[in-house]
């Protein structure tokens, strides 16, 4: 026992200069700027089940490594403090408090996932550090009355979801719907959103809803279990590999409904081929970026500018994965937001020029979708146009649809019944 | 030191005493050296350093719960994970929906992890070895899937957001400070409390069972009331640290509680020492330093270099770091007297 | 009826993956008694070699052997310079040192081969077969792994090596007294392991889609399975592994909303292994005092 004291004691010495030891040195001239950088955090999952997603990481690295090459903005260079919250969050609280205590970062860009982001939003809004751009369809993250600081990106997938819902009641009124979802907040929002737009007719519509978890090796009883609803149209609010596992066990079943996939997991080279380009045939879904390997864009100068940036900063990259367009598209949005702040980059006027972005085009977005937030409206992309699945690619078609930016859909619920 | 000199003091400290103080008062001494050093840390540390060590102590405990079953007790456990969860949204729920006082909600939360690990324990009596260890995985999955389905209490998929602890006014603690003296106190209580356990009667009998659990019937020892309550203190102390981590982070979701977890626990266990007391705190250190480490030598495959660091460990201290010296210390002794009778075991 | 008929069906598809990554855990147990956690994730990476030469342009049969071959070597040097060392330390040093070995497995295949899923190709082709109820991949998987599980008995049973492998697990003092190189034993049985795993991940491959986290899934599911059909016996573990399928999908569809169907069936394993301690085809070990 003696031995186990002194050691506990040497040991926690030791612990403590660990922890100085990572600590790095406070930049003199407000939180992470200096007259040659800017420091920016981030959270996202570089190990563990959720760890696909550190393209998008990686992705924005390289991008920012563009802009500091082509001279940084207005001359300070990006330093992009990325750490791992294996999807988990105690660790994101963790690493954000680290990156902002420690490091002093001037915000925090992207966090990734619901729960991660939620478990962090407290203590950025209490100590008045902006959240930017947080990585998820959620609607929560778009309450500047309640958490000024924080603000999303992407559609909600609420929005989306009520997208699909509209189609439906207008296309297909009789419909009988069933529901595949993953079993977190990003598959019950776009439950929730189906609720939402199907009103009092969803009770009776969505006739069978089941759901998976990112653990499951197959989907194969869920789909089978759908089917036997006698349901004739089905949602697929599921990340990629369940995506393409859906698509392939309803045609293999010998079931033809109509079928809407969620705008995360449309990849033709990723998602639709490895299913079955001729499995996929007539899927429905929506969009706001431009998908790399659809060969309607090939040739053009947003392509071509994207490529180029693949090929010279981020070679090890997938050339058919839409996280790279995601990282290079969000990574755009920041530094648009960092460049109107000009010389005064302080937290607060940051966050002023990151509420008051008006019609940001960006060249991987689709065409008539820009970027807009407000002092009340803390959603940058509302839009996106419904597309269809055809041969080898997909065909965009109808008008783009305006979207609602989801604080209304905040107290929904997801119904009863499994 | 000369050979002669330090084999004069390791028969010395066999014998029980050294530099003319016995063991147990060179034990009180360090003890108090240790907690001391504790106690100053926080205020020459900066908050999130502070923050970290806290989480350190947090996982002590959980440990340290660990520590009693499967290593003093025998019974493999992939499954502390579950209590940790059990204990933190018993913490978060009481705080949230009943707006109960946070220091109010740690006897619940050891109450429920306790009748859980009774609960557990009783099954568990019929196993061993990985039938029991997938008895016990079978915990660490069932409890988020439990979280996310009861969703209307445990606040689902979204998670629990609970309310900022305040400090005591008047002595001049911030909140990372005095959550930090918060949780030493009840990692020194934990300490004291495991440490009269097991190396009183209970302890003996534990690791009678643990070795030899036939002879341990034979001799009258109940088999069966001893493993069972070994599960339930466990998981006690697993789900006391559940609930502070609760309050520490502020925040609960059924993403924090994952198989991972539970693997985590076991591995700083065995890498502390997983039949000793103070290798609950080696392993705290290691479960929160090493992945922030292994992230900083290689952000492109952290998880490697951790599991190499676990390698490593397992290497040179396959009895763990705490619990390697003892018997190095007394394969030295032997050899600086090779003929001394008295020394062959 | 009929989508009991498609429940079941299914959950032998998906119970033939399990059965096979059993295979592999069983004879590891076997010949080492150590319960490898890292198992999935060697199958996964024997999976990605074999995708790697695929690509490069070797016929599937090709890279196949190929891989077999580089398994079998590669888990023979895993045992003799990873697992060799704590060999004889308490078990738990083991079981760390497993642990180690999957984040170590799962990190490299996710820094060297990226995490976007993959596809594989699949030497059977992919048409329905008994009325949409099955394809016929999926019964090249059960072939496949029937296949494995007899030569795997045949093996145990009937050769010489099958035997000193046994000898040298059950006691090798014994086996060495015998004159068995119960090390070279050893190092055999996690070759044979890693080669078994291999086969299971290129097959499954193509049903479940190549990533770094393809097994990591299967791992908990062949686990319940290789002890529900009792960790020493191979055909256990193909037994355990089409019930765990089986069972999953049906307490999912009949008794319990999906998101509980994970516990409600480890629910049921426990439930038979509180009555028969070892499995269904495990053998109870005697113990003498």
């Amino acid at each position: 026992m003696t031995a186990q004291k002194a050691i506990m004691a040497g040991l926690s010495a030791v612990g403590l200069f660990l922890a100085v030891g990572l600590a790095v040195a406070a930049e003199h001239n407000g939180p992470g700027v200096s007259d040659t950088e800017i420091k920016i955090g981030n959270t996202l999952p570089y190990s563990g089940p959720a760890s696909g997603y550190s393209a998008i990481g990686k992705a924005q690295a390289a991008y920012f490594a563009m802009i500091n090459d082509q001279g940084g903005i207005h001359g300070r260079k990006i330093t992009y403090l990325s750490r791992d919250d294996g999807y988990s969050p105690p660790k994101t609280v963790e690493q954000v408090r680290k990156l902002v205590e420690e490091d002093q970062v001037l915000a925090m860009f992207q966090t990734l996932g619901t729960a991660t982001s939620l478990a962090v939003r407290g203590y950025l809004n209490d100590n008045k550090v902006p959240q930017l751009f947080v990585a998820t369809g959620a609607d929560q993250f778009n309450d500047p009355k309640h958490f000024p600081w924080t603000m999303g990106w992407q559609p909600s997938y609420r929005t989306e979801a009520r997208i699909y819902g509209r189609y439906i009641l207008d296309k297909l009124p009789a419909a009988k719907v069933a529901v595949l979802y993953q079993n977190d907040d990003f598959g019950k929002d776009y439950l929730i959103g189906l609720r939402a737009e199907l009103g009092d007719k969803a009770d009776k519509m969505i006739v069978a809803m089941q759901s998976y978890e990112t653990t499951d090796p197959t989907i194969d009883s869920q789909i089978v279990a759908l089917h036997a609803s006698g349901a004739d149209v089905l949602l697929i609010a599921a990340i990629p590999k369940y995506t393409t596992l859906a698509i392939r066990k309803v045609y293999d079943i010998d079931w033809h409904p109509t079928r809407f996939l969620n705008s995360v997991s449309t990849s033709v080279a990723t998602v639709m081929k490895p299913a079955g380009v001729e499995k996929a045939d007539g899927v429905i879904s929506a969009a706001y970026l431009k998908d790399p390997t659809d060969p309607q864009w090939q040739g053009t100068p947003g392509y071509k500018a994207w490529l180029d940036w693949m090929k010279k900063y981020y070679p090890s990259g997938n050339l058919a994965d839409i996280f790279t367009v995601y990282g290079y598209s969000t990574a755009q949005t920041l530094v648009a937001v960092l460049e109107a702040s000009g010389d005064d980059l302080t937290r607060d006027n940051v966050m002023k020029n990151a509420a008051s972005l008006h019609e940001l085009k960006l060249p991987m977005l689709l065409p008539g979708i820009t970027i807009s937030t407000g002092p009340d409206d803390h959603a940058p992309i509302k839009q996106m146009q419904l597309q269809k699945f055809e041969g080898n690619g997909w065909k965009l078609f109808g008008n783009v649809i305006p979207g609602s930016g989801g604080q209304r859909d905040a107290t929904a619920s997801e119904g009863q019944g499994k | 030191m000369s050979k002669n000199a330090l084999a004069r003091a390791a028969d010395d400290v066999r014998a029980g005493h050294y530099a003319g103080l016995s063991i147990g008062a060179w034990r009180w001494l360090a003890a108090g050296v240790a907690i001391a050093l504790a106690a100053a840390l926080p205020f020459a540390a900066s908050k999130y350093q502070v923050f970290e060590l806290t989480m350190v102590m947090i996982y002590a405990i959980a440990v340290l719960g660990l520590n009693i079953l499967t290593g003093y007790n025998g019974q493999i456990s992939l499954g502390h994970g579950g209590f940790f969860a059990a204990g933190a949204y018993t913490t978060a729920i009481l705080m949230n929906r009943y707006g109960v006082p946070y220091w109010a909600t740690l006897p619940p939360a050891a109450l429920v992890s306790f009748v859980l690990g009774v609960l557990f324990g009783l099954p568990a009596l019929r196993f061993e070895g990985p039938y029991l260890a997938l008895v016990t995985l079978a915990m660490a999955v069932a409890v988020p899937q439990f979280l996310k389905y009861f969703d209307t209490w445990t606040g689902g998929v979204q998670g629990i957001n609970l309310i900022k602890v305040t400090p005591p006014a008047g002595l001049g603690l911030d909140h990372d400070r005095w959550l930090y003296f918060v949780v030493l106190v009840i990692l020194v209580l934990a300490m004291r409390v495991a440490a009269n356990l097991l190396h009183g009667r209970t302890g003996r009998a534990l690791i009678a069972i643990r070795d030899h659990p036939i002879a341990a019937a034979a001799m009258g020892i109940p088999t069966a009331r001893y493993k069972t309550l070994a599960f339930g203190t466990s998981t006690m102390f697993t789900g006391v640290a559940g609930a502070l981590a609760a309050i520490v982070i502020g925040y609960v979701s059924p993403e924090g509680y994952s198989v991972f977890l539970s693997l985590s626990f076991l591995v700083g266990s065995a890498i502390g020492g997983i039949a000793t007391i103070g290798g609950a705190i080696v392993g705290g250190l290691f479960i929160q330093f090493v992945p922030n480490l292994a992230n900083d030598i290689s952000d492109a495959a952290p998880w490697a270099v951790y599991g190499l660091a676990m390698l490593l460990f397992m290497y040179a201290m396959p009895r763990g770091v705490v619990g390697s010296p003892g018997p190095w210390f007394r394969r030295l002794s032997r050899r600086m007297r090779p003929h001394d009778a008295a020394l062959r075991q | 009826m009929h989508e009991f008929l498609q429940q079941v069906f299914s959950g032998l598809a998906s119970g033939a993956v399990y059965a096979s990554l059993a295979l592999a855990l069983v004879m590891i147990y076997r010949s080492t008694e150590l319960v490898n956690f890292a198992q999935g994730e060697m199958a996964m990476f024997s999976t990605y070699i074999a995708w790697s030469l695929v690509n490069a342009g070797l016929p599937f049969w090709g890279a196949f052997v190929i891989t077999l071959a580089v398994s079998f070597l590669g888990g023979m040097a895993i045992e003799r310079i990873i697992v060799r060392p704590v060999e004889n330390a308490p078990v738990f040093a083991a079981v760390v040192v497993c642990i180690g070995l999957l984040l170590i497995f799962n990190s490299l295949a996710g820094f060297l081969f990226t995490y976007t899923v993959q596809d594989f190709p699949s030497p059977f082709p992919d048409r329905p077969v008994l009325g949409a109820l099955m394809t016929t991949r999926d019964l090249g998987v059960i072939a496949v792994t029937l296949i494995m599980l007899a030569l795997l008995f045949a093996f145990f049973r009937f050769t010489t090596t099958g035997l000193a492998m046994r000898a040298a697990a059950q006691n090798p003092e014994s086996a060495r007294l015998c004159g068995i190189r119960v090390g070279r034993m050893l190092a055999m049985g996690w070759g044979l392991a890693a080669l078994i795993g291999a086969t299971a991940g290129i097959m499954v491959a193509p049903v479940l889609f190549l990533d770094p986290n393809m097994m990591s899934g299967v791992l908990l599911y062949a686990f319940a399975g290789a002890l529900l059909g009792g960790i020493t016996s191979p055909v256990g573990a193909v037994v355990g592994g089409l019930i765990v399928g089986v069972t999953e999908n049906l307490v999912g569809t009949y008794l319990i909303a999906t998101q509980l169907k994970l516990t409600v069936a480890l629910a049921l394993i426990i439930i038979v292994l509180v009555l028969r301690p070892n499995g269904l085809f495990g053998t109870a070990v005697v113990r003498r005092v």
